[in-house]
């Protein structure tokens, strides 16, 4: 480790950001490089959640702390060990990067400024505001509106894009989803649920993203149909349930 | 098909589906492996309730008597719930074979690396 916890900067709140990867060593270089161009203090902490490809030697060598899952956990499985380190080492902030590239980190102030002016646990950044170019199939647009609509219903706060995985996470959401996030994939929608539940504050951003770097989404016509069932179960018995735990403040 | 047999097999099928959310809600049973059950509550709620649907099915099957045709369809589903269960012990006994595996290393390498600090 770089840096223990009790170096920390006293004025400012540590910065990490999680990408998880799966099989993505054609970009996972490319975005720990801009992650740092950014140079807003950020520790880069790769969560390889059983690639079998060179993704955890690339982003070893490119200078990011790598965790290796022993096997495939899922997305939300892989950013609760990204969110469990960071409450390990005492972390302020967390963002979550994808790995393909689709992220861009010259967007992290504007979804971080929320965070750094205390108005919010848990900003996202919606495809869906301001300038949109958001290019994707119909139905898949159409889907993400869906579930948009239906979560915000569910929680009371008009929200224009819940399956958003470029987030970031301040110190109570981080310390609440270290020990209670969804798992499995398409988990935004259902821990946008649980936050909004147990007490985070959520705002969205408008962010913009650009074509992926590698590959196609990994998403096929049976698997949507049934994860869409899945998280709509979710989110149905999510309204029932009361909250694993505390918010610690 | 007496009207007594739906009543009952819709009753059956209500209860499955309030357990299975109840256990949902409390978290002891995980959304991927409820899906299953909720389709097979759904599926004999469904044909208990509609009776002239499962008629039609026990015509298409050959099966004389209606009643029978939601028992078989019933056992299907609780085959296919089965089978499910199957692949996932075989993937947990995966799983816990390769943790058990990289906990022994883990342990190799704290040891070696306590000795070499003592050293």
């Amino acid at each position: 480790m770089r840096r223990g916890s009790e170096g920390a900067k006293p004025t400012r709140l540590r910065r990490l950001a999680i990408v998880p990867a799966l099989n993505e060593a054609g970009s996972i270089e490319s975005v720990i490089r801009e992650i740092r161009a950014e140079d807003l203090d950020f520790e880069v902490l790769v969560v390889d959640d059983g690639s079998s490809d060179a993704t955890a030697a690339l982003a070893e060598a490119a200078g990011a702390q790598v965790m290796r899952l022993p096997f495939n956990l899922g997305i939300g499985g892989a950013v609760q060990t990204g969110l469990q380190y960071a409450r390990e080492h005492d972390f302020g902030i967390a963002v979550q990067i994808d790995a393909d590239g689709q992220h861009d980190p010259s967007q992290l102030p504007q979804l971080l400024a929320p965070l750094v002016a205390e108005e919010a646990d848990v900003v996202v950044g919606s495809r869906f505001l301001g300038e949109r170019n958001y290019k994707a199939p119909l139905v898949r647009r159409i889907g993400i509106r869906v579930f948009a609509a239906i979560v915000s219903a569910v929680v009371g706060q008009p929200l224009t894009d819940t399956s958003s995985s470029f987030r970031a996470f301040g110190r109570r959401a981080i310390a609440y989803f270290a020990r209670d996030y969804p798992h499995g994939f398409v988990e935004s929608v259902e821990a946008t649920v649980i936050a909004a539940r147990c007490g985070l504050r959520l705002k969205e951003v408008p962010v913009v993203m650009r074509q992926r770097v590698m590959g196609q989404s990994s998403l096929t016509l049976p698997l949507s149909i049934y994860y869409s069932i899945k998280v709509l179960v979710a989110v149905f018995v999510g309204i029932f349930r009361r909250n694993a735990y505390e918010l610690e403040d | 098909m007496t009207l007594r047999v739906s009543i009952f097999a819709a009753i059956a099928a209500a209860i499955l589906l309030v357990t299975v959310f109840e256990l949902m809600r409390s978290r002891r049973l995980q959304e991927r492996y409820a899906l299953l059950w909720l389709l097979t509550g759904l599926v004999v709620l469904v044909l208990a309730v509609w009776r002239g649907l499962l008629g039609r099915a026990a015509d298409i099957t050959g099966i004389a008597y209606p009643p029978s045709a939601l028992f078989v369809l019933a056992s299907f589903f609780i085959t296919l719930v089965l089978l499910h269960y199957s692949t996932v012990i075989s993937k947990l006994s995966e799983q816990n074979t390769i943790l058990a595996q990289r906990l022994a290393l883990l342990e190799g390498r704290l040891r070696e690396a306590e000795n070499e600090s003592e050293h």
